[in-house]
This record gives C-alpha cells, structure tokens and sequence, in this order.
C-alpha cells in the first residue's frame, strides 16, 4: 500500500497560493478595476480636497471653454470647471450604483435563495411576484413613482433596486435547484445538518461568484439607468448632480465644439463600469478554489 | 493472414501530443498495432490510456491542435495527412464508427427508419425506395430489434437506450463497411442491455465480414469477443496478443493487476479474501513517469532501470509481445 | 447472526410524474420491500437502472419520505424520529454516494469537509484536527493533505474523502450508493479492499447498492434482487449466484462478461428480450412476466410471493428452477 505517495494530480500548484485573497490577487485585470474604482472613490468622496476649484464655482463671463491647463476637462456653458464638477456628481452616481447593486443583490438572493430552496409551494409564490415586477416595464414604473415620491436619491435607489433584484433572484434559485442536487447537499442532510447550516455553509459559497457578477452587473446598470432617467429629465434635480444629469445637460452638444462636455461624464461612467465588471470576474473566479491561474 | 496483403488497418509508432495551458499533454506515445480482415481487436485501457485518442486519429477526427507523428494506414493506404473530404469518403463507407452516446448521435425529428435509410443513400444512391425500405428492415433485425417493420416508423425518443445503441450500430454497418470501431459501446448501459449489444457485435463478426476495433475499459467484454486484444496504459501500449495468451499467459505487470482487481462473478470468495490493488493513481498526462511509465505502481520495477529506460515491445509468444524491461526476469 | 441494525418493512415509494399533459401518473418506484442489514455484514442489492434501488437508499437514510412502510434502526422508527433521537440516529446512519465529482463541496477544504459533521454533532471539541488526520490516514489518505480542495484530487481519492465523512460521526450502518461505479479498475479494488477493512474494524452494516454483480458477490454476505420496484429473489450470496431461481437473476447473471475466454465462450448467455416495462404502469402479476421465457397465466393473475426456498434463500416467481449446470 503506498497512500501517501499518490501526488494530487495537480501540477503546479503550490501549498501557499492558496485561498480568496491570493485568488483575487492573481487576477490583474481585477486588480487594476479595483485600483481605478478606488481611486475614482476617493476622488469623488473626498471632491472638497482633491478637487482644483470649488464645488458650483461660476465665471459666466467665461463661459464653455475647451479643456486647458488650467481647467483640464474645460468648463461648461456657467465656466464651472468640468473636472470638479465631474467629482462631485460622481458622488452621488457611484452611490447610486453601488447601494442599488448591494441593495438588489442582497434582496435577490435571499429571495432566490427561498424560492430555490423552501419547496414548492413558497418557490412558486416568490417566483410569480417576481414575474409580476419583469413583466412591468422598469421607465415608466419609475418615471411615477418618482413623479409622486419626489426625487431625493435615497427613493431612486429604492426603486432601482426594486426593479434590480428580480434577475438576481431568477438566476439565483436556478443555481440553487441545481446546487441542491448535489451528493454534498445530501451527504450534509444525511450528516444532520440544518437547513441553516447547507444554506449557509453549502449554498450560499457556492452562490458567490455569481453574486458577486451581480453585484458588477448592477452597478453598472444602474448607473446607466440613473444616467437614462436623468437624461428623460426624471433623475435627480439641480443643484444635486450626477453623471446622468450632467450628460442629459450636456445633450445639445452632440457634434458642436462643445462635445467635450459630453464625453467626459460618458467617459466617467464607461470607466466605472468596466473597472467594476473587471471586479466582479476576478471576485467570482476568486470564490471558487477550482480556477487556476 | 497472408504475407503478401497488407492487413486491414495498420498503426505504427503512433504518437498523438496536444499542447495545453498546463503544458504538452502525450496522449499517445509510440503505439502501434493492427487489425486483420475479419478479426475483432479489443482495445483496453483505462481512463487517460489514450485508447479513444488512437481511435479519433484513425478516423482522422483529432483537432487541428494535436501534434500527430507516426503512421495509419487502411488498406495499404496512408491515412494521416488526408483531407477533410477524403477522410470522410472513407467514413462511413469504408470505416464506420459507433460512440458511447447514442441518445445525442439520432436526430430527435427524424424517425429512425428514415435515418437509417439516409445513412444507407449518402454512399448508395442506386437503390429502389422499396430496396432501401427492404435494407432498413433488414438492418433492424440483424441488430435484434423485434418487429422492424413497425419500428422503423418510430421516433429515437420511443427508443430505449440499448435500442438506440444498435440503431447506431446498424448505421455504421448499414453500407457494409470493412472497418467497424466501435468506442465504448457498453459503457453507459445495463448488463443486460450490455449483453443484446454483445450480441450484435458477436453476429457481425460471425455473418459479415467486417471487422471491428472494440475499444472498452472492460476487460471481461473482451474475453468472449475479441480475437487479439492490445492493452494501453497511460498513453502507451504495454502489451498485445490473441486473446487466450493474454488471459492465460499474462505477460506485462499492469495487465496481471488489472485482471488480479477484477472481482469475478463466476467464483466464490471467502471473507478473508482481498483484490489485488494497484498501488499508487493513474499518472497526469502532463507529468508522465520517466522510463516504463508504470514503473511507479508496479511492484516488480527496478531503481536505476525502469524508472531511466523506456521498453520496447518484445516477444514473449507467439504474436504476443509485452513492453516490460523485466519480462525475463519476472516470467 | 448479528442483530439486526437497519430493518426495512414492506417499504412503499410513488410518486406523481408531473407531465405536460395527459392524465396524471404514478411512478411505481418501490413496491413492498422488506431487508434487513445487521452488524458486520453485507447486504448487497443488484438490479439495472430505474429498478428503484437508489429510491430504497435514499427511503434508507430519510433523505426521502417513503409513502407507506417503515424504517427500524435498532429497533426505533426512523421516520417518527424527531430532534435530539433523529440527530442521534443520524449519527448512527450514513451514506456514501454515487458521483465522486459533486459528493463533496468544491467551495470547501478536505479539512474543513471533514469537520463538519464534528460540527454538526459536537465531537471532539479540542481535537478536531487531529481527529481529521486520523480519519484521512484511515482511509489511505495523506493527512497532510487536509488543506487542499476537492478538486486537486482525482475521483478514487475523493471517494476515499467520502468515505472518511460518513466514518468522523462512527456510524453503524453505511449505505453504499454505487460507490465504486465511475471508478477506474485500478482504483476500484483499493476501495473495495478499504471498505471491507472497516466493516471488520468498526464491525459496520453495509447496504451496497451496486449494478456489478461481481462487485455484490465478491463484498456481499446477502444479496437481494430488485427488478421495477420489488425484490424478486434473496439469500445468502453463494446460493443465489451459484443456485439462481428466479428467471431474471439468471438472465443477470449470465449477462456479466467473465474475464476468462474459454469460459466466456463456453457460456450460454440467456439474452432478454424486449425492455424494461415503464414504471408508472408495471405489468399486473409478476412485472417480470412479459420478458421471461416461463412465463403463464398465473404469472399476469397473481404476484408472487417472497417465499423461502431453502435455509434464507427466497424467491418470488410462479416457476422457479434452477439452470441445470
């Protein structure tokens, strides 16, 4: 009998390396998503230091002017500096995005998770309330309810969040029927472990890496919904700002000198969003110890 | 077997390497072995032996990633290096190829007669609707499928799985091919199942002329069936003859374990008894053992002589050779 | 002989089949069984897929409810077990599964797999990993290997880790599920051998669930036959495989290759026609009938009875004979 001389059929892979940090790590796109949201954070968070001028700092006189080395990303038609400006509505976009993100991820799941997992009876009920939010379409929904519930961000993440949550949900019960028809779902129940347990020890790991996809998802989208809604004029109102507003503001200029005024917001937005999706895939190739490098 | 014929289907020093992320993978090295007409060959080894591997570059089926040296030829002539159009002249007209998967293989749409009549038309287009109806009835049957007549009007899904399976078979035999290959055929099925199969091959082999390359892991499926059996682990063939000397007068190390695992159906067993076990795992392909690449699990090997020098195939009988470094010694 | 441990009666399992459309059906999975596994043995159960012999190991272990009939384990009702008696008959119960590909959690360590039903039970609080080392060497495993995943193993190994689990709680009874079935041969011996050398250590019951009858014969003391949801012959391992009555154990066992050539083709194998009857309508009588060469009316009448032929050996079949050899 030789047991121990039966090397893992692995190659390369070393006893350290091991575990979800180093996983992550070794994931350089997800790295480098990960640096530019943060600094993209911290820029916006902490505008009243980073930024070069005052927040709503007008030069009428000035006026639009293209980007220079006093105003990197110029000014706009009030000659408030565009980079400033971009910090500060960026505040409240990537609050947007991120809260409904977590908002919606978290609700989904739990739902998914229940519907998935409580039976029959239950599943079905969780699953046609959340055909009945798909099959509402989401602009108008929320064209009304912010029409009638006023336009603080604080009800637009609730709403966005409240038309997120159900794609999580749906793809998240499908994993879940499927994950419970794991032998090691079994062998748990068999070993008597609780249902709080498998769904906690067995269920939810295994659900990571595609809440973590949701999660990158989501902030991009509403992000991208923000910025619709804002443009349709139902967003949030000046004075507050967001990178949404700021590009529906901007929408005359399409072709004129003034463009700039245009693409960087746009700029702004696509950046985050690919940085959090590059953040997303290196999180759900972390969550699972079966990726490689 | 005459001199002066080629044999039907003639490997030689075949070598198959695909390159992975991991690293280059030798799936196949240096096999060689070959198929007379009208003999059944068995084919056995376990899974990472490279058996279905050899069968894919007879068939000409690897993908373009795979680095192929070494020769196949049907026939007489050479195989590897033939284009697409070629190769597939040759399939199902001259080798034809049955696979494990039979529910994936039939077209869900199609009834199974009309399949098994388009298998027929693609290489004979002469025949009579009322010929080729005769020809599918007859197919049917010699498969063993009871009332072919009204069968063939069914759908695959009315099929069972052993059904199905001998419909597939039935399509590779359907243009009396000289090749048969058959990968697996038993593998996902019931003993009993697996018995009606056996019995198909056993009736082609008796009342046609083609012959059939078995490829299994099961080493009793080839007992009552094969004519010479080549046995191949870990990407290389360690030993090949007809199959009574391979039974009886085991010659290779591996091919002794494997048969010594088997626990049998036909003799009792004390309580006290234990299988032989093969010590050790099945080697990775990216990191295959020097030398004799069993030398790591085989309990006759030799330090600073199997696990340096890579044997070669020699002669322990008659048209039965053994690649073993030690196979004087070991007797 | 030992005691019963695991006492199964006249076990029952149907369930609706939820069509598309068309009358509602009822498949027929588990029709009357009654077996018995005691201390230290093997019962072995053969029979070909969709016969019902996973639903009768899942009924074993409650992972499935039955619809009628009982599950005694040392002598209490399984199924009227509730809390603190259900969390302790759990540990007397345990099963090892099918598939050594999704019979252990990927998102875990061998370790950490290994530590759950500790958990789970409250066992050895203050040497767990010891404890899991221990377990890991039993098997034939490498206990420095606690700290690698799943999937760095190859398919025999993660059995092996299965295995481990279902011993950490020191079970009585194990319910072997195809445990060797997507084994290679060289691997599978090594499992064979390491479960018979815990069923003597641990004086173990097993219930093994196999589809190779050479596998049941060599590791079996009993063996049961099942064909579509009832037992159809039973006894001690040599007479049944040596002495088969029913017409469908020797249809079975005439069907496994014998890796022996002249024996092999010396063999007549009696092939059955036809197929497997659907289990949502079982033929009346014996549901064997419409595949056996005996059989007469009484077959489609009445359904035989499990009756003793000699010392254990039973039979359910209007005809019984032996081959003669």
């Amino acid at each position: 009998m030789n047991p121990t001389g039966t090397a893992a059929p692995v190659p390369g892979n070393k006893p350290s390396g091991r575990g979800f940090l180093r996983r992550f790590r070794r994931h350089r796109f997800a790295m480098a998503g990960l640096a530019i949201v943060l600094v993209l954070a911290f820029c916006c968070y902490f505008a009243n230091i980073v930024a070069p001028f005052a927040q709503n700092d007008q030069h009428l006189l000035l006026g639009a002017t293209p980007p220079s080395w006093r105003h990197l990303l110029g000014t706009d038609q009030l000659g408030r500096d565009y980079l400033t400006e971009i910090l500060y509505a960026g505040r409240l976009s990537l609050t947007i995005g991120l809260s409904v993100a977590v908002l919606s991820t978290v609700v989904g799941t739990v739902l998914g998770v229940i519907a998935g997992y409580a039976g029959r009876w239950i599943g079905e009920v969780v699953m046609r309330i959340t055909d009945l939010f798909l099959v509402v379409p989401p602009l108008a929904v929320l064209a009304v309810a912010l029409q009638g519930l006023g336009r603080s961000y604080l009800i637009i993440v609730l709403v966005l969040a409240g038309i997120g949550w159900t794609v999580i949900a749906r793809v998240v019960r499908g994993e879940v029927l499927a994950l419970r028809e794991r032998a090691y779902v079994d062998a748990a129940l068999v070993l008597g472990a609780s249902h709080l347990r498998i769904v906690l020890r067995h269920l939810l790991p295994n659900l990571a890496g595609v809440a973590a996809v949701s999660v990158s998802v989501n902030v991009a989208t509403s992000i991208i919904l923000e910025s619709t809604l804002s443009f349709l004029g139902f967003g949030v109102r000046p004075p507050q700002s967001s990178w949404g507003n700021m590009l529906s503001q901007a929408s005359g200029y399409v072709g004129t000198p003034q463009g700039y005024l245009l693409y960087f917001p746009g700029l702004a937005i696509l950046i985050t969003v690919l940085a959090v999706s590059f953040v997303g895939d290196g999180l759900r190739d972390a969550f699972d110890p079966r990726r490689k490098q | 077997m005459t001199a002066q014929n080629p044999p039907l289907l003639m490997v030689e020093d075949l070598s198959i390497a695909f390159g992975t992320e991991e690293g280059t993978a030798r799936a196949v090295e240096q096999v060689s072995l070959r198929v007379e007409s009208g003999q059944v060959v068995g084919l056995v080894g376990e899974s990472g032996s490279g058996k279905s591997v050899v069968s894919a570059a007879i068939l000409g089926l690897l993908p373009n990633t795979a680095r192929v040296t070494g020769s196949v030829r049907f026939q007489g002539t050479e195989l590897l290096g033939r284009t697409e159009s070629q190769l597939r002249e040759l399939r199902g007209n001259e080798i034809a190829v049955v696979f494990q998967d039979a529910l994936s293989a039939l077209n869900p749409v199609l009834k199974v007669g009309d399949q098994l009549a388009e298998a027929i038309r693609v290489h004979d287009r002469s025949l009579t609707k009322k010929q080729l109806h005769e020809r599918v009835v007859e197919l049917l049957d010699l498969v063993g499928i009871s009332a072919p007549e009204q069968r063939a009007g069914l759908y695959p899904h009315e099929f069972s799985g052993g059904m199905r399976q001998r419909v597939l078979i039935a399509m590779g035999i359907a243009n009396e091919p000289r090749l048969l290959i058959a990968d697996e055929p038993t593998t996902a099925l019931d003993v009993t199942v697996q018995a009606q199969i056996l019995e198909v091959l056993e009736r082609i082999r008796d009342r046609t002329s083609t012959s059939i390359l078995l490829i299994t892991h099961d080493l009793g499926v080839l007992a009552g069936l094969a004519d010479r059996v080549v046995v191949m682990y870990a990407g290389s063939k360690v030993e090949d003859g007809p199959v009574e000397p391979i039974f009886y007068r085991t010659a290779h190390p591996y091919t002794r374990g494997l048969l010594a695992s088997l626990p049998r159906v036909d003799r009792r067993t004390d309580r006290t008894s234990r299988l032989y076990r093969i010590p050790g795992q099945l080697p990775n392909p990216h990191s295959r053992p020097e030398g004799c690449v069993f030398h790591p699990r085989c309990p006759h090997a030799q330090a600073a002589r199997c696990d340096r020098e890579r044997p070669q195939p020699s002669v322990v009988g008659d048209g039965h050779v053994a690649a073993c470094l030690r196979i004087e010694e070991i007797g | 002989m030992t005691a019963p441990v695991l006492d199964i009666r006249d076990l029952v399992k149907e369930f609706p089949l939820r069509g598309k459309a068309g009358p509602k059906q009822t498949v027929h999975a588990v029709s009357g069984i009654d077996l018995t596994v005691r201390r230290g043995q093997t019962l072995g159960l053969v029979g070909e897929s969709g016969c019902g012999k996973s639903t009768l190991a899942r009924c074993a272990v409650r992972l499935t409810e039955p619809s009628s009939g009982t599950v005694e384990l040392g002598g209490a009702d399984l199924f009227a077990m509730k809390g603190r008696a259900l969390r302790a008959a759990r540990r007397q119960l345990q099963m090892v599964f099918q598939d050594p590909f999704t019979t252990l959690d990927p998102t875990m360590t061998i370790g950490g797999i290994l530590r759950e039903p500790l958990e789970i039970h409250g066992m050895h609080r203050r040497r767990r990993d010891e404890y899991v080392r221990e377990l890991l060497d039993r098997v034939g495993l490498d206990p420095g290997h606690a700290h690698r995943y799943p999937h760095e193993f190859s398919g025999g190994q993660r059995q092996r880790v299965g295995l481990a689990r279902a011993l950490a709680v020191e079970p009585s009874v194990l319910v072997l599920d195809e445990p060797l079935s997507a084994l290679d041969i060289s691997v599978q011996s090594g499992v064979l051998n390491l479960l018979e050398d815990l069923q003597e250590e641990f004086d173990l019951g097993y219930l093994l669930i196999a589809h190779d009858l050479s596998v049941v014969r060599h590791t079996s003391t009993e063996v049961a036959v099942m064909y579509l949801g009832r037992i159809v012959e039973r006894g001690p391992v040599d007479a049944v495989y040596d002495g088969a009555l029913h017409p469908y154990t020797q249809a079975l066992l005439s069907a496994v290759p014998v890796p022996d050539p002249r024996a092999e083709r010396r063999r007549e194998r009696i092939v059955l026609t036809g197929d497997v009857p659907q289990a949502t309508d079982p033929p009346s009588g014996c549901r064997f009938r419409t595949r056996c060469r005996l059989a007469t009316e009484i077959c489609a009448s009445t359904v035989p009875e499990l009756v003793e032929h000699d010392s254990g050996h039973r039979v359910a079949c209007h005809h019984p004979r032996t081959i003669s050899s």
